[in-house]
């Protein structure tokens, strides 16, 4: 598969103090829809703005399709944006809105009529053309933002946290839809969130910044069970963390003494740092002989339960103190346990990763 | 905006409140309703009423002094603030948009002295220039770049208030679209701004058609304006045709005034775009 989007050794800098993108390099393939996901101010959007043409890097090239643009206008690059802030006309109605970008390019009258009444619809707008963007909802006027960016027919379509105003529910039935229109259309998405779960549930890969550097690309399966450093484990859905050091046999010797294996690179003597989900952890009761050998497990006091509807979590003490929270689901099978209880908890082999700490 | 919730509901204190509200309102506005009212009077003497008349004003109309000084004005508020319009808009647009240039620091506080120094000083600084650095002949032309010069000031002060309330977004997402520049300032940038361009420029002509201070000080032999020629009039004599030439003044500025409130009542309902 060709790389609709190269980005080699990018570096933004703003002024001579700040940083916002630090040698980045990154392939995008063509058609998949790649999230760019990381905490406010770690240059996502800095960077989705550099492929847009609306910032040029201090450093490094960016390559569309092969063809060098680094430095060229926005005027003159195949990509279109959808913006955070939508940056609809407000003059100008829906109609004249999304011809906008087709009228520049100087596309033949007929065939604008065509391509923009077929967008309407495609964001199931129709009977709302001649409406003002002030006339619309959130809602509406995101629709909007996306028929403008594609009735252009992008190589690559920029989206910068289209759905960050929308309330949730909205904002899930949005997220379908892009979904849908994306392999729909068949064009490269390019995605910046903040929303992990919004990355997760959405795209084909997911590069996740912090402070201007990219820490991981993988695909969500991928950053969320075997994320490469602590930042990345804690800013995708939530994590435990217990402290330990690699043995010689590749175990890991936990604080409090005991030891349990866990997936891990580091080499024996090393300090880790286990992350482990709160869902792949067990309660079981002190005398359970039922439980799988090829699980962990250590003693531990329950000290807090937190009802959820769906599911039940509980914080539990390991002997060292450290606190951990997990994840029961709500189903009759699964007991209830109090505080205070004495327990047993267990998590596979596979379950967590020892990542150097 | 929460009215004080704890204190009892005290009838006198709106009373009070209302009755001060006409005192200050009659001390305002009734010297202008019984120069209004005069302008019509049929009698000599200021101050009589004399019976309804239109006389004052057809009198007026056949002054060529006074004609020529009310023509002196058109023409002077209209290049005036023609040009004030394109250079205080282009101002704005220079410290709005543009993210550093040098002495951009400066240009902006300098930017407002014409509108907080005292005419006068304005005035004498003005014929200076013009008569001792220049040196160049007073005219009608020296009036005109006397108005521009405070004038100007006040469009970009207005505009760039217009342009702060701009989201930037919106030229990024023209520029996105394939328009250079230009066509994004044409298309997209200048239709947002120009209910503060309208608003500036009428401003600039009410100023321009009631300043008497700076125009004493800068205009030359037989180019007066008018309300530096009323103001003469009146040195000698008050008779009621500056009641009815007052009246008129009256009438322009409140119409242009009007028209100024209307355009930016309409910039404040269309730009709202920013808060969704």
């Amino acid at each position: 598969m060709a790389a609709a989007v190269s980005i080699r050794g990018v570096t933004k800098r703003f002024g001579t103090d700040v940083t916002a993108v630090s040698n980045v390099t990154l392939d995008i393939v063509d058609g998949e829809f790649f999230s760019l996901l990381g905490p406010s101010g770690c240059g996502k959007t800095t960077m989705l703005r550099m492929i847009a043409g609306l910032e040029f890097p201090t450093e490094g090239s960016i390559q569309i399709f092969g063809e060098e643009l680094a430095l060229r206008p926005p005027n003159k690059r195949p990509v279109n944006t959808v913006f955070q802030s939508y940056a609809l006309f407000p003059h100008m109605n829906v109609e004249k809105n999304v011809s906008f970008g087709l009228e520049m390019r100087k596309v033949d009258k007929a065939e604008i009529g065509e391509r923009v009444a077929e967008a309407i619809e495609a964001v199931h707008l129709k009977g709302m053309e001649k409406r003002k963007p002030s006339q619309l909802s959130g809602g509406q006027q995101q629709r909007v933002a996306l028929a403008r960016a594609l009735v252009n027919r992008p190589k690559v379509l920029l989206l910068d946290e289209p759905l960050g105003a929308l309330d949730l529910k909205l904002r899930q039935a949005m997220q379908m839809e892009l979904k849908d229109i994306q392999s729909e259309v068949g064009i490269t998405f390019i995605y910046v969130t903040h929303d992990q779960e919004e990355a997760l549930t959405m795209s084909n890969r997911i590069g996740v910044m912090n402070f201007g550097n990219l820490l991981q690309v993988g695909t969500p399966e991928e950053i969320y069970e075997r994320p490469v450093n602590r930042f990345v484990a804690d800013f995708i859905g939530e994590t435990n963390f217990i402290k330990g050091t690699v043995t010689d046999d590749g175990a890991i010797r936990l604080t409090n003494g005991s030891v349990v294996h866990v997936r891990t690179d580091a080499p024996s003597g090393a300090d880790v740092t286990i992350t482990l989900r709160p869902e792949k952890l067990r309660i079981h009761a002190l005398d359970a002989d039922d439980i799988n050998p090829a699980r962990n497990q250590l003693p531990s006091t329950v000290t807090r339960r937190l009802y959820y509807g769906e599911s039940i979590y509980y914080e539990v003490a390991i002997s060292d103190g450290t606190l951990l929270d997990v994840r029961h689901e709500n189903i009759p099978s699964l007991r209830r346990w109090d505080v205070g209880d004495e327990v047993i908890i267990s998590f596979h082999r596979d379950a967590g990763e020892a990542l150097l700490s | 905006m929460s009215v004080q919730q704890g204190t009892a509901h005290r009838p006198w204190v709106d009373r009070i409140l209302s009755i001060n509200g006409w005192i200050i309102f009659g001390f305002l506005y009734l010297p202008i309703l019984i120069l209004v009212i005069y302008s019509f009077s049929d009698s000599k003497v200021v101050g009589i009423w004399g019976g309804f008349t239109w006389k004052w004003y057809g009198r007026m109309l056949t002054n060529p002094e006074m004609m020529g000084a009310l023509a002196n004005s058109a023409k002077v508020a209209i290049v005036s603030t023609v040009v004030s319009t394109v250079l205080g808009t282009m101002a704005a647009l220079a410290l709005d948009r543009y993210r550093k240039w040098l002495g951009k620091g400066a240009f902006d506080v300098i930017m407002y002295l014409p509108v907080i120094i005292p005419e006068v000083t304005m005035g004498a600084m003005l014929l200076i220039w013009f008569t001792q650095v220049l040196p160049i002949n007073l005219s009608i032309w020296t009036i005109i770049l006397g108005h521009i010069a405070f004038s100007a000031s006040f469009v970009a002060i207005i505009v760039r208030a217009r342009l702060a309330n701009l989201d930037d977004s919106l030229e990024e997402a023209a520029m996105d679209l394939y328009a250079n520049r230009w066509t994004t300032f044409r298309r997209i940038t200048l239709p947002l701004i120009i209910p503060g361009v309208l608003g500036g420029a009428l401003l600039a002509l009410t100023l321009s058609l009631d300043d008497v201070i700076i125009t004493e000080f800068v205009q030359g032999p037989g180019a007066s304006l008018l309300p530096v020629y009323v103001f003469g009039l009146i040195k000698r004599q008050v008779t009621p045709e500056i009641n009815a030439v007052s009246t008129l003044m009256l009438g322009i500025s409140m119409v242009l005034v009007f028209v100024s409130l209307a355009f930016q009542a309409r910039a404040n309902a269309s730009g709202s775009n920013k808060e969704e």
